[in-house]
């Protein structure tokens, strides 16, 4: 992963060194709310209900292990010994005060981490394809341009006040596993038929109020081009992208309301305009950068023997746990890990400081010191021999960390909604936990299953791509959920179509067990739910729901 | 209103012309753009040096040539959550190679200064509350900068191209 | 039964730590039971009283919560305002 030289450090020393300067400004009158406000999102702290919340940055989803200590420490120190990966595959602490977050960026910063432009209207996280170098189907490995990206982002001066967030995504194989195409700008490492890897470029994804799915741009970007064009791309969104209407300034409006088209025209004459030289990225500077993420040695390791079979056989939750939460590596012996962190009945996406603790320990003894987060509030070992999974396995579930849910319908997502959150409208966790807890018991006969709920129309739980979502409302001071089928955030990228009036808190379990009846007894053979959706349509499962009222 | 210049306070040598005032005899002179549309023969042939105040929702380039007749170009920042000026700046300091007075005005706060002068911008004006606070210690608050802009700084990612190269003379 | 009278209550966020705060008569207390009641009609000035006093103010952002009296317990009407005051449901 990347590391730091002494001109990061110095920068992360620098940006330490102001934000204490603007909290002590702030707890001493001199800013208002109104000045520290922006300031302070800048730095991802946000005041929640019940205390400050802070979201600090885990770049593309890559996390050392002494990073990974370095968060348990700061959820046992300042918070309340637990932290929340989220949907953008960073990590939030919800029980934090203000006076002390000064104190918690300086101990980041000595594990080379930081909150910076986790909030704010700038660029946020650049997100990844979280089995980036170990996946099968992998073209390139995107974390190279991801980290030159997140670096060109930093504290850009001219885009720190854009219209509104800004979030990129970038994917290196062919399975999305980024949900690139809900992105501001979404970016696949394509190969062309020449033989070379360059972008296929998106702009205008995002959910929220207006869902839309980013539309190509260009089909082909060589690969020196990237900063550059991406420049050109922000500079005809920070001058043209709407300031007057909070609710339709994403550059998925402006897109909305030019047409890809015309966009691609403004943004290809700005590039054509651009002096392109200075952010031009020749090839050794790309294979400098990829120096920091070096390929993996491919000496396979030892297959799997008689241990392993005599193990399968022995241990039907070991089994099971290998069958859902294990994935192929593109070396042969090796295995992708998948940690769930949806336990049926806990928090979804919640990590105690001792859980934390355990996967680093884990990530040094058996996959090099490295753990990916992924937006479905999961962790991920990607680089585990298949002859240690046992003993892995082992020590992950005495910790609770080994719950055979991987992409089942019990591994809900949910954004913590109005337990926690300022801006919510309706409670997530708690619906998330009986829905889980109703579904774990015939999960494996249902198979691949996509639960997302959001507690508001923000859709930081991503509901509108989830192959059932549920959006929290309030109808007159109650609780109740608008449900949506058919979404994918995959590579078939789909918004999910309202399937009609909303449901009350206590009728959400019987209603998606309804659904999932409807799915089951439709399905033609190997049909997951977004194309049994697609092939029979709303009526069925709209009859199911609201016929019986 | 107070303006840094030059890494402090300096007094102001311009005037600036409200729309329905009559010419002056004065060095220096600011005009609004409307009043530039408006009058721009006749402004353009006073012996006086003079600045433009440019809304942030017109693109430099529409001036064209007349460009060469400002010394000056005023860019605004209605409140200071609205980024579009810094676009207009380096626009203006970059592609434009104005090489005049760059001016911001409006909602100009300590924790953008630096923001904006990376940006071109080498004038500010600013509330009273920046002779008390210490602004001006926000141009120094940083001295390491990931990407290129217009502040002539040696970004980091011109380092580190250099560096690929096997160039090592860009410190 | 009549319905209890619709009281108003001030709250907001302490700024040093985040904490969910109730105006009562002169100061803040993290516990609603502390609250001062008022009636709707003497809202406003309550809210503006409670944003008097030297800067800089040790709470953000002050707003007007309505809430009921039930069993000697203020309890306010939204769901929101009672998962503030009391915490997290799960």
């Amino acid at each position: 992963m990347y590391r730091y030289d002494s001109y990061d450090h110095r920068f992360l020393e620098e940006r330490v060194a102001q934000y204490r300067d603007q909290v002590r400004r702030r707890l001493a009158g001199l800013l208002s709310e109104d000045e520290f406000k922006p300031l302070r999102l800048m730095n991802g702290l946000y005041l929640q209900l019940h205390a400050y919340m802070l979201r600090v940055a885990i770049p593309y989803g890559t996390l050392s292990s002494r990073q990974l200590r370095m968060l348990a420490h700061i959820a046992r120190r300042y918070d309340r010994g637990f932290g929340h990966f989220t949907t953008r595959q960073n990590i939030q602490f919800h029980w934090i005060k203000l006076e002390e977050t000064p104190d918690i960026l300086a101990d980041l910063a000595t594990v080379e981490m930081h909150a910076i432009q986790t909030s704010g209207n700038s660029f946020r996280n650049t997100t990844a394809d979280p089995w980036a170098g170990a996946a099968v189907d992998e073209i390139e490995d995107p974390r190279p341009y991801c980290e030159i990206i997140r670096q060109w982002s930093t504290l850009h001066p001219e885009f720190s006040f854009l219209p509104r967030k800004f979030k990129i995504a970038l994917s290196g194989a062919p399975s999305d596993r980024a949900a690139v195409r809900i992105h501001d700008i979404g970016l696949y490492l394509r190969r062309n038929e020449a033989g070379e890897v360059g972008f296929e470029v998106l702009v205008g994804g995002g959910l929220g109020r207006t869902p839309l799915l980013a539309e190509t741009v260009r089909t082909f970007l060589p690969k020196r081009h990237l900063l550059s064009y991406l420049e050109a791309i922000l500079r005809i969104y920070n001058q043209y992208g709407r300031r007057d209407n909070l609710y339709k300034s994403r550059i998925k409006i402006l897109v909305q309301s030019l047409g890809i088209a015309r966009l691609r025209d403004e943004v290809e004459a700005e590039w054509a305009a651009m002096d392109k030289e200075e952010l031009s990225l020749p090839e050794d500077a790309i294979a400098d950068m990829a120096r920091h993420f070096p390929a993996m040695d491919p000496t396979p390791a030892p297959a799997d023997g008689d241990a392993m079979r005599a193990a399968l056989a022995a241990e039907p939750g070991f089994a099971r746990w290998v069958e859902q939460n294990v994935a192929p590596h593109k070396v042969p012996g090796y295995a992708i890990v998948n940690i769930s962190l949806k336990e049926p009945g806990a928090t979804p996406g919640d990590c105690t400081g001792e859980q934390m603790e355990l996967v680093a320990d884990l990530a040094d003894r058996y996959g090099k010191g490295e753990i990916r987060v992924t937006h479905e509030q999961n962790l991920v070992l990607p680089q585990i021999r298949r002859v240690d999974l046992l003993a892995l396995w082992r020590s992950l579930a005495s910790a609770r960390l080994a719950t055979a849910n991987i992409g089942l319908a019990s591994a809900i997502i949910a954004c913590p909604g109005m337990d926690y959150c300022s801006l919510a409208t309706a409670r997530s966790i708690p619906v998330a936990q009986r829905l889980a807890l109703a579904l774990a018991p015939r999960e494996r006969e249902i198979g691949d299953l996509q639960i997302k709920i959001s507690g508001c129309i923000n859709a930081c739980g991503h509901h509108h791509v989830g192959h059932i979502g549920l959006l929290g409302v309030d109808k007159n001071g109650e609780e109740f959920y608008q449900i949506t089928l058919g979404g994918s955030a995959d590579e078939h990228a789909a918004v999910g179509a309202i399937i009609g009036p909303a449901v009350k808190s206590d009728e959400i379990v019987h209603s998606v067990d309804t659904i999932v009846d409807v799915y089951l007894r439709l399905r033609a053979d190997g049909e997951r739910f977004p194309e049994t959706y697609r092939r029979v349509g709303a009526k069925p499962f709209k009859e199911a729901l609201y016929a019986a009222h | 209103m107070p303006l840094i210049k030059g890494g402090r306070f300096v007094a102001d040598p311009w005037h600036a012309l409200s729309d329905d005032e009559p010419i002056p005899e004065a060095p220096r002179l600011i005009v609004s753009y409307a009043r530039w549309l408006k009058e721009r023969d006749v402004l353009a042939l006073l012996p006086a040096q003079l600045g433009l105040r440019l809304p942030n929702d017109v693109s430099a380039a529409k001036l064209g040539d007349d460009l060469d007749r400002f010394a000056l170009i005023a860019l605004s920042f209605p409140r200071f959550t609205d980024g579009r000026a810094y676009s207009q700046a380096r626009l203006l300091r970059g592609r434009l190679r104005f090489t005049g007075e760059l001016r911001a005005e409006g909602d100009v706060l300590r924790d953008q200064l630096l923001f904006m002068r990376r940006c071109g911008f080498d004038a500010f004006t600013v509330s009273e509350r920046a002779l008390f606070e210490d602004w001006l210690q926000a141009f120094r608050e940083f001295d390491v900068f990931y990407q290129p802009a217009e502040d002539r700084q040696i970004s980091l990612l011109r380092r580190r191209l250099a560096a690929a190269r096997g160039d090592f003379t860009v410190a | 039964m009549t319905q209890p009278e619709v009281m108003r209550l001030v709250t907001a966020n302490r700024l040093r730590d985040g904490v969910p705060v109730y105006r009562t008569s002169d100061g803040w207390s993290p516990a609603i039971a502390d609250a001062r009641l008022v009636v709707e009609d003497a809202a406003e000035d309550f809210l503006a009283a409670s944003q008097s006093g030297p800067r800089p103010l040790p709470v953000v952002a002050p707003y007007v919560v309505e809430a009921v009296v039930e069993a000697g317990k203020v309890r306010p009407l939204a769901l929101r305002e009672r998962i503030r005051a009391h915490g997290p449901t799960v």
